[in-house]
C-alpha cells in the first residue's frame, strides 16, 4: 500500500513530531503557540497554491475568506442568546443540542450555538459567498482578475472594519474553545499547548494528502491544462469555467477553516485579519515557495511566517514581504527552489552585452 | 451518413465579413480539406465550429445535433476534437500527461473522487494512462512519454497534440494547418498518419495551405476566398476549377 | 437648506473625483505605453503631498511643491529604471506582483520616513475657513484651486500628446511597441517617461488636495484602487472618458454618505469596480472588440 509517493507526508509527520519534542527538551514550550497558528496560516496558503500556482487565478484577497470563517464563526459563538430562551425556536435548538449554556469570562453563564455547528455554517456561508463571487469574478483574466479579488478583500475588509456587530476596529475577543471531542479542544489554554499544536498540524497535512492527491489526479491535471492553455484545454473537453470555479471554492474553504480554527485558538479575531496586507502576505508566499509546489509552498510558509510571529521582521514585516514579492518575481519567478543563479548572471551579461554592442 | 453539416455560417468582425454564408457537409468516413488564400476564413471557420466563436447567422449540425453557439467543451464530449495552428500544448507537463488530459471528456473522476484517491478511481486512472500510451504508441512518440512537452521538436510536438487530440476518441477531428512549419519528410510522416487516423474510424476536416498533402489525401476539398465558399469537389475538379486558379494566382494581365 | 446641501455633496464629489481622475489617467498612460497596471500609482499621489509637506519647511510654497512634483517624477523614473526595466517579456501575473511589491516598499519607507502622523499642505489662497460663494455654495477657495490645477493638467497632457513631437512618439509606442522601434523611436525611454509623466501629475494632485483631504502614509492603496476603477470605468487607455468616470465616482461615493454609514464609504468604489468589471469592462466609453482582442 505505501510507495514512494507517500514519503513527503511521512517525512513531514515525523518532522512535525520532532519539532514538538526539540521544543519540549529545549525548554522553548512557548514556541508552540507560534507553531501552532503557523500551521493554520499554512492551510490557508496551501490551498492558495493549489488556485494560484496549479489553476492559474491570481487572488488577492483570499484573507477575506479566512476572515469569513473566522468572524462567523466568533460571532455565532459570541452570540448570547439567553434573554431569549423562552422562545420556542430557542428552546428548539436547546433540546438538539445545536446552542447550549457554557460559562462566560466574568463567572456568569451565557447560551451560544455550540462551535460545531458555527463551524458548519461558517463553511456553508463561505462556499455560498465563494460561489457567488466566483462566478463572474473568474471569467476575468489578468490585471481585471487581480483587482476584482482585490475587490473583494477590501469589501470584506470594510465590512469587518466599519460594522458594530463585528466589533468594529477592536475585532471579537472572548471567543470561546472549540471542543472537537470530549477531552480534545482548540483553544489557547497553556496547559493545551500541545494538544493544539497536533490539531493544527494534524489539518495541514490531512489538507496536504488530500490536495497532493487532487494534484495527481484528473481533476489536477485539467487544472494545470486550464493554467497553461486555457483554450486547448476547454478543447479536451474541460470545463474550465467550472473547474476554476471548483478550485476558487476548494481553496476558500480551506481559508475559512483556519480562520475558524485560529480564532478558536486566540480566543479572538480583528479586522487586521481581513487586511489587504494578510492577502498580498499569502500570495507573496505562495510564488516564494514556487507557485506550482505544494511543499515548497508549505516549507517557506512555515518559515517565513513563524519568523514574522516571534517577531524576528520588527516593524519592517509588511516591507519584508513586499520585498520578497519584488525579488522573487525579479529574479525567480518559478520560485526560491528553482532559483537558477547562472541563468540570471547569463541574463545579466547578455544585457551588459547586448548595450555595449549598440553603442 | 452526414457527420457535420453546416448551413449559411457568417461572422462579421466589425468591419470585416470573415466568414460570408458558407455551407457545406462532411460525410462520416471522409477526409475533406478546406484551402484558401491567407485571411480567406478559414481559421475563423474553424473556431465557429469548434465553439470558440459565436456564429452571427447560420446552423451547425453535428451528428443531426445543433452545436453552434456551445463553449467548445461541449463540442469535445459529443466527440469533435480539435488541434491548433500554433501548437497548443500543455507547457510544465509531460507528453504523456498532456494526452491524458485528452482522455478527459471520456472519464470521470472529479474533486472529490481526486482528493479522496478512491479505489474507483484507480482502475481509471490506470485505463487513462493506458490509452495515452497506446495512442502515443501509435503516433510514434512513445520514447517521448516523460519529457515536458515544450521542449519537444516541432514535428514531435505535432504528433504528439494529434495523440492528445485522438486520446478523445473523437468521432470527428479538425486539424488547424497540421503541416505548419514542417518540412517535407516531416509533411509526409503527417499525411501517413491523417490517414491512419481515417482509417481507425475517425472523420477528418482539415484546414491546410500545403497543396501537396491537401491533393494527396483529401476526398474533398473547399475553397475559401474572402470569407465565401467559391468551390467544394474533389482533388482534380478543384486544380481545373478557373476560379479557384484565379483566387490564387490572380488574374492574367494580358 | 436641501438644495445648499445637495450642491455641498456636489462639489465635495467633484473634488474627490478630479483627484480619482487624475490617479485614473496616470494609469492610463502608463498602460498605454507598456501595458503594465501600475498599482504603484496611489504612492505617487502620497509622495507629492508629503514630501511638499517636509519641503514647505524650509520653502515658499510654490517651490516647495514644484520640488516635490520633480522629486517624485525623478523616484517614478528610479521605479522604473531598477524594477521594470530590464524585464524580458513579463507574464502579466508577476507585473502585477512586483508593482504591488513597490507600492508595499514605498509605503514602508514613507511610514519610516513620515510615521504614521497626517500632515497637510497650507491652503493656497485664505485658510481652512474662507468660504467664496458661488450661486448658493459656499466653497473653499482650496476646491477652485483643485479642480483648476487638474483641468489644466488635462488640457496641457492633450495639447503634449496631440502636439508634441515627444507626446506623438509616446503615442506610436502605446499603439505598436515595435513598430515604433522601427521607426527610431527610442521605446525603453518612452516607458521611462510614461513613468515621469504618471509620477508627476500624482504629486501634482497630491499637493493640491492635500489642503482639504490631509496626506498619510497610507492614502496610496486606496487611491490607486478607486483610480484603477476610474480608469477602468472610462475603459482602459482613454484618458478623457477617465475625467468623465473620475467625476462619476466622486459624486456617487459622496453622496453615498447621504444613504449609509462613512464607515462604508470606501466600499462604494470598490463595488462599482466590480459591477463594472463584471458587466462590462470595456468600460463605459470603451470598445467591445478591442478588449477581446487584447491579451493577458
Amino acid at each position: 500500500m505505501l510507495s514512494a509517493r507517500h514519503l513527503p507526508i511521512l517525512a513531514f509527520i515525523a518532522v512535525v513530531i520532532g519539532v514538538q519534542f526539540l521544543a519540549q527538551l529545549t525548554g522553548k514550550e512557548f514556541f508552540l503557540t507560534q507553531l501552532t497558528m503557523t500551521a493554520y496560516y499554512s492551510l490557508v496558503i496551501v490551498g492558495l497554491c493549489v488556485l494560484m500556482g496549479f489553476a492559474g487565478q491570481i487572488s488577492l484577497g483570499h484573507a477575506g475568506f479566512f476572515a469569513i470563517g473566522g468572524y462567523t464563526s466568533a460571532v455565532l459563538t459570541t452570540l448570547d442568546l439567553m434573554p431569549q430562551r423562552e422562545r420556542t425556536f430557542i428552546a428548539l435548538l436547546v433540546k438538539l443540542k445545536v446552542i447550549g449554556v457554557r460559562p462566560d469570562l466574568y463567572g456568569g453563564t451565557v447560551l451560544t450555538i455550540h462551535p460545531w455547528i458555527a463551524c458548519l455554517i461558517a463553511i456553508l456561508l463561505t462556499i455560498v459567498i465563494a460561489y457567488a463571487i466566483g462566478i463572474p469574478v473568474l471569467r476575468l483574466k489578468g490585471h481585471y482578475l487581480a483587482m476584482a479579488t482585490l475587490g473583494f478583500g477590501t469589501i470584506i475588509y470594510s465590512i469587518v472594519l466599519g460594522t458594530q456587530r463585528f466589533g468594529a476596529a477592536d475585532g471579537i475577543s472572548n471567543v470561546p474553545p472549540f471542543q472537537l471531542l470530549p477531552g480534545l479542544s482548540v483553544s489557547g489554554a497553556s496547559g493545551a499547548r500541545i494538544q493544539n499544536y497536533y490539531v493544527a498540524w494534524g489539518l495541514v497535512v490531512v489538507a496536504m494528502v488530500l490536495l497532493g492527491n487532487l494534484i495527481d489526479s484528473r481533476v489536477g491535471r485539467a487544472l494545470r491544462s486550464i493554467h497553461s492553455a486555457e483554450d486547448a484545454a476547454s478543447a479536451m473537453g474541460v470545463d474550465t469555467a467550472r473547474y476554476k470555479l471548483n478550485a476558487f471554492i476548494l481553496s476558500s474553504v480551506l481559508a475559512a477553516i483556519a480562520g475558524v480554527f485560529l480564532t478558536h485558538f486566540n480566543g479572538s479575531i480583528g479586522p487586521s485579519q481581513a487586511s489587504i496586507m494578510k492577502s498580498v502576505r499569502y500570495v507573496a508566499i505562495v510564488a516564494v515557495g514556487g507557485m506550482a509546489s505544494l511543499w515548497g509552498t508549505l516549507l517557506m510558509g512555515s518559515i517565513l511566517n513563524f519568523l514574522s510571529l516571534r517577531g524576528y521582521f520588527g516593524i519592517f514585516d509588511d516591507a519584508v514581504f513586499g520585498g520578497i514579492l519584488i525579488l522573487i518575481m525579479l529574479f525567480s519567478p518559478e520560485g526560491i527552489l528553482r532559483f537558477n543563479l547562472i541563468g540570471i548572471a547569463k541574463q545579466f551579461l547578455h544585457r551588459v552585452q547586448g548595450s555595449k554592442d549598440a553603442a | 451518413m452526414v457527420l457535420l453539416d453546416v448551413r449559411n455560417i457568417s461572422k462579421r468582425f466589425g468591419g470585416l465579413q470573415a466568414v460570408k454564408a458558407v455551407s457545406f457537409v462532411v460525410e462520416q468516413g471522409m477526409i475533406k480539406a478546406v484551402i484558401g488564400p491567407n485571411g480567406a476564413g478559414k481559421t475563423t471557420l474553424f473556431n465557429l465550429l469548434s465553439g470558440f466563436l459565436l456564429p452571427d447567422t447560420g446552423t451547425i449540425l453535428f451528428n443531426g445535433e445543433p452545436i453552434h453557439g456551445r463553449p467548445p467543451y461541449q463540442a469535445a464530449a459529443r466527440g469533435l476534437a480539435r488541434t491548433f495552428q500554433h501548437i497548443k500544448l500543455f507547457s510544465q507537463m509531460t507528453a504523456l500527461e498532456n494526452v491524458m488530459v485528452g482522455c478527459h471528456v471520456w472519464s470521470r473522476a472529479g474533486f472529490l473522487a481526486g482528493m479522496l484517491h478512491l479505489p474507483r478511481t484507480w482502475q481509471e486512472e490506470r485505463e487513462i494512462r493506458e490509452s495515452a500510451h497506446d495512442l502515443m504508441d501509435f503516433f510514434g512518440v512513445a520514447s517521448l512519454a516523460d519529457i515536458e512537452a515544450t521542449s519537444l521538436s516541432y514535428g514531435q510536438q505535432r504528433a504528439v497534440e494529434l495523440a492528445r487530440a485522438c486520446a478523445a476518441e473523437p468521432t470527428m477531428l479538425l486539424l488547424d494547418e497540421p503541416a505548419a512549419g514542417l518540412n517535407m519528410r516531416e509533411t509526409a510522416d503527417i499525411a501517413r498518419l491523417i490517414l491512419k487516423i481515417r482509417d481507425r474510424g475517425v472523420t477528418v476536416l482539415i484546414v491546410e495551405h500545403d497543396m501537396s498533402l491537401v491533393m494527396n489525401i483529401s476526398d474533398e476539398i473547399i475553397v475559401l476566398s474572402y470569407g465565401e465558399k467559391i468551390a467544394d469537389a474533389k482533388p482534380g475538379s478543384i486544380q481545373k476549377n478557373p476560379d479557384v486558379v484565379r483566387v490564387y494566382l490572380g488574374e492574367d494581365d494580358a | 437648506m436641501f438644495i445648499e446641501l445637495f450642491l455641498q455633496y456636489l462639489v465635495a464629489g467633484l473634488t474627490y473625483g478630479t483627484i480619482y481622475a487624475i490617479v485614473g489617467i496616470g494609469f492610463n498612460i502608463i498602460y498605454n505605453t507598456t501595458g503594465i497596471i501600475n498599482f504603484a500609482q496611489g504612492e505617487f499621489v502620497m509622495l507629492g503631498g508629503m514630501t511638499a509637506v517636509t519641503l514647505y519647511g524650509f520653502m515658499p510654497l510654490p517651490a516647495a511643491i514644484l520640488g516635490a512634483v520633480l522629486i517624485t517624477m525623478v523616484i517614478g523614473a528610479l521605479i522604473e529604471i531598477t524594477f521594470i526595466r530590464w524585464l524580458v517579456k513579463p507574464t502579466v501575473v508577476r507585473m502585477i506582483i512586483i508593482t504591488i511589491g513597490i507600492s508595499i516598499l514605498v509605503r514602508e519607507a514613507a511610514l519610516c520616513l513620515w510615521g504614521e502622523g497626517v500632515r497637510s499642505l497650507p491652503y493656497f489662497s485664505g485658510n481652512e475657513i474662507t468660504a467664496l460663494a458661488i450661486g448658493e455654495v459656499r466653497v473653499s477657495p482650496q476646491v477652485l484651486w483643485t479642480l483648476g490645477v487638474c483641468t489644466v493638467i488635462v488640457i496641457l497632457l492633450n495639447i503634449f500628446f496631440r502636439f508634441t513631437m515627444l507626446g506623438r512618439e509616446m503615442r506610436a509606442c502605446a499603439a505598436n511597441r515595435d513598430a515604433a522601434a522601427l521607426c527610431g523611436i527610442p521605446t525603453k525611454n518612452m516607458v521611462t517617461l510614461s513613468f515621469i509623466l504618471s509620477a508627476g501629475i500624482g504629486a501634482l494632485a497630491g499637493c493640491v488636495v492635500s489642503p482639504i483631504t490631509y496626506t498619510q502614509y497610507n492614502i496610496g492603496t486606496g487611491l490607486a484602487i478607486k483610480g484603477f476603477t476610474v480608469a477602468i470605468l472610462g475603459g482602459l487607455g482613454n484618458s478623457m472618458a477617465a475625467v468623465a468616470a473620475g467625476f462619476i465616482l466622486g459624486i456617487l461615493e459622496s453622496f453615498s454618505i447621504w444613504v449609509m454609514p462613512t464607515a462604508y464609504k470606501d466600499a462604494i468604489a470598490i463595488s462599482i469596480l466590480l459591477v463594472i468589471l463584471f458587466v462590462r469592462p470595456s468600460g463605459l466609453f470603451g470598445n467591445r472588440e478591442m478588449l477581446r482582442l487584447k491579451e493577458f
